[in-house]
């Protein structure tokens, strides 16, 4: 292809394009010296959010530390995909040890450095971050990430959020959202799919540790997401990051409508996209269009029990009513 | 340097000599006094250059080991019992990673029924993890091992269990010979790892692996552990040369020279076994006794020249494995698979059980005129066995197993089913 056209505003997207910008007010995923600490090449599904999700937090984070970052990663889709020896997508100092001990080993990471650093103080200062899915973190990994946030322990600790356990095949996990189909909460029975009343929110209770940082996002929103990132990194001590991956193998949507899903998840206020700092609520982004649930849920497959020939109201306003609430608790109309 | 003290706190001070760079610990009966004894050294900082962290969990426990250990810092970690078996993944994930982790089981039976007093269960159940473990005999031996643990542990990229007895070692104050500071820098060099998690470098540590090397992988580490029964006694050697003491090694054998009749044990029951023997060998039995320090690795070739002249073995073992005996014993039948030897298993300690030497010598006796059962349960109570069995047979609804025998042993306060 000789000729490309450049979109400098994508219509719909709200994204004003980066070449509009200075160099040094660019993304970092825009600018010329981004790490790529997440190689191309890896097996991830077309359209992954996870895979983008990682690259965008992972660079940001090396943006912020020069470069001297060390990542733990649970078993995962993120794990697997980037992976199997002798290939290797990541090109910072990475380790893998097992699907629910992430926190630990990021903690046992961190004190190692402290005492490196504390024997030669010259040394760059090197930092942590542990990453898994929602599977590895809100279930599995809980035990060791509360640890790890109860005592303060040095490390970022990013979620990324895809609602399920993908990488066995797309099962419920305590992050998959009521109504949603799974392989374990089947569309079928009288109330088809992922029951209400269960499940937890991880920002929620690591905002009840109190630790210094936690804050949501999504993969919609670069510029966001690396800014929580940074600072982050500006921050001691324990952090969470929550971010929404659209997953389009588990739910059902096409490839090329990730960032879509995402900001439609954002723009309904399904998923709340916030800072807090020490347990108190800092900012949250304001949406800026607010949509119907049914503009998230329909082109999703994972819901498509709602929308038969009959769509079933009382189910979707109860996921309305969901967002409704996530909407006045988190003052997402106005923005904090 | 000569002092009387608790074996956990030997323990302890020997470990601080090794200027460990992260503990984790959490605590379990009888390993609490290990890493509450370490706790205090680094937050008074005689212990300096160390982080000790309170973590939630012994799966925390070992995977905060992994992490540190893999960014190239000495570390060790303690445990016992349900403990053990609650780190299990990780424990399997520390050796395949290849780090060499050092950590003290304070061996303590595994529930259920929940019981905190000794036996070999807990690390026995491991002995497929890949781990190496060495048996201490008495508080000065298991003092000595951890210094050669870590040794052990680094050269091989290998994690080193160093099994106690619990409260029979960890619980009893002993005199020991207290290393200086000089003579463990003097025999344990700084840590090098083969692999460690540095911006400088970066490396990607734990990825999967598939069917085309899993195979050579798993190999590997077994050929390590085969190298590590070469390295261990020359180690032994080494230590001796510097501590001026006999400590380790793989095997040690106790007038086993012309002996009929050899018993195999591991741990602090050696020292039961030994006056037991002194006794019986003045009675005129031809007897010795073998002590296995080095369970992991196995010293297949070792056990069977000390085994070579003898009529018969007795593995006397705190352990069970339930459906066919014991565990020691399938290990020691395997090295004299060809010798036309007798072999007999006897279970005995478990959760506490005394060991004495009265119903050891009786047992002996008996196995040296082979008349012995091939596996026997030491001072079981037959009677209340028996009528739990029966029972079994006539009602439905018996009830715990482990109350019904109290109640029938006249414990008061266990209920009536
Ligand atoms: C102890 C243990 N239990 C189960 C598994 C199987 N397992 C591997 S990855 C995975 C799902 C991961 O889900 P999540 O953490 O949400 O990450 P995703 O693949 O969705 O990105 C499961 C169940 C395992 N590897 N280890
Ligand atoms: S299953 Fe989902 S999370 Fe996993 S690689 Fe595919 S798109 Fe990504
Ligand atoms: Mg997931």
């Amino acid at each position: 292809m000789s000729f490309q056209p450049v979109k400098f505003y994508q219509t719909g997207t709200f994204t004003v394009g980066n070449r509009l910008l200075a160099p040094e007010e660019r993304s970092v995923q825009a600018s010329g010296k981004r790490f790529n600490s997440i190689n191309s090449g890896h097996r991830a599904c077309q359209g992954c959010g996870e895979a983008l999700g990682a690259r965008y937090a992972i660079d940001a984070a090396m943006e912020a530390t020069q470069g001297q970052l060390i990542a733990a990663n649970a078993t995962g889709c993120l794990e697997v995909f980037s992976t199997p020896y002798p290939e290797t997508s990541w090109q910072i100092p990475w380790i893998h040890s097992l699907f629910g001990n992430t926190a630990a080993v990021a903690t046992g990471i961190a004190a190692a450095l402290k005492i490196k650093q504390k024997k030669n103080p010259r040394a760059q200062e090197i930092r942590v971050v542990a990453q898994g899915g929602d599977g590895g973190t809100t279930d599995i990994g809980f035990g060791c990430l509360s640890g790890m946030f109860e005592r303060n322990d040095d490390v970022l600790y990013i979620c990324y959020d895809n609602g399920g356990y993908m990488n066995t095949g797309v099962q419920r996990s305590s992050a998959t959202p009521p109504a949603a189909r799974t392989a374990t909460t089947m569309a079928v029975g009288p109330e088809p799919g992922n029951a209400f009343g269960q499940g937890k929110f991880l920002p929620a209770i690591a905002m009840a540790h109190e630790i210094p940082y936690v804050a949501t996002a999504t993969v919609a929103d670069l510029r966001d997401l690396e800014a929580k990132v940074r600072r982050a990194m500006e921050i001691r001590g324990a952090r969470y990051i929550h971010i929404l991956v659209p997953c389009p193998l588990g739910w059902g949507t096409y490839s090329n409508e990730t960032i879509k899903m995402a900001r439609l998840a954002k723009e309904t206020g399904i998923f709340p996209v916030f800072e807090a700092e020490h347990g108190e609520i800092k900012s949250a982004l304001a949406i800026r269009r607010q949509l119907p649930v049914e503009d998230y849920l329909k082109p999703q497959k994972r819901y498509a029990h709602l929308f038969g020939k009959q769509p079933n109201v009382a189910v979707i306003a109860k996921l309305q009513a969901l967002a409704d609430r996530n909407i006045r608790k988190y003052k997402l109309l106005e923005g904090v | 340097m000569l002092k009387q003290c608790e074996g956990s706190h030997a323990v302890a001070e020997a470990v601080a000599l090794c200027r460990p760079e992260v503990i984790c610990a959490y605590p379990i009966s009888p390993q609490t006094h290990i890493v509450e004894g370490l706790g205090e050294m680094v937050k008074d900082e005689t212990l300096a250059d160390c982080e000790f962290i309170n973590v939630e969990s012994e799966f925390a426990a070992m995977s905060v080991a992994i992490g540190s250990s893999a960014t190239g810092a000495r570390t060790y970690t303690a445990t016992a019992s349900q403990g053990l078996l609650f780190m299990a993944e990780a424990v399997f994930n520390a050796s395949g990673l290849g780090l060499p982790i050092v950590m003290t089981v304070a061996n303590r039976a595994i529930g259920a029924p929940i019981n905190i007093w000794n036996d070999h269960s807990d690390s026995l159940s491991m002995r497929d993890c890949g781990w190496l473990q060495l048996f201490a005999e008495t508080n000065q031996e298991a003092l000595d091992l951890h210094i050669q643990a870590f040794k052990l542990a680094e050269e091989i990229s290998l994690p080193v269990m160093v099994c106690m007895d619990g409260f029979i070692l960890t619980h009893a104050y002993e005199r020991v010979d207290m290393p200086m500071q000089a003579q463990v820098d003097a025999f344990l060099p700084a840590y090098e790892p083969r692999q460690v998690l540095d911006p400088a470098e970066p490396v990607s540590i734990g990825a999967m692996v598939g069917p085309e090397a899993f195979m050579e992988v798993r190999y590997l580490a077994h050929a390590r552990q085969v190298q590590a029964l070469e390295r261990i006694p020359q180690l032994a050697a080494e230590f001796k040369e510097i501590f001026g003491r006999d400590s380790g090694g793989l095997i040690r054998p106790y007038r086993c020279e012309d002996a009929d009749t050899i018993v195999i044990a591991m741990g602090s029951v050696l020292g039961t076994l030994k006056d037991t023997v002194d006794e019986m060998r003045e009675a005129g039995h031809k007897i010795g006794v073998l002590g296995i320090i080095s369970f992991r690795p196995f010293p297949l070739v070792a056990v069977a020249a000390a085994l070579k002249d003898c009529k018969r073995f007795v593995v006397l073992e705190k352990s069970l494995a339930v459906g066919i005996g014991g565990i020691v014993a399938t290990n020691v039948r395997m090295a004299v698979t060809s010798m036309g030897l007798k072999g007999y298993t006897v279970i005995a300690g478990l959760g506490g059980r005394a060991i004495t030497m009265k119903s050891l010598t009786a047992m002996l006796d008996k196995a040296g005129r082979d008349e012995l059962d091939l596996v026997t349960f030491l001072d079981l109570d037959w009677k209340a066995v028996n009528k739990q069995i029966e029972r079994e047979k006539t009602h439905r609804k018996t009830g715990p197993v482990a109350e019904a025998l109290l109640r029938d042993a006249g414990i008061v306060g266990a209920r009536n089913y």
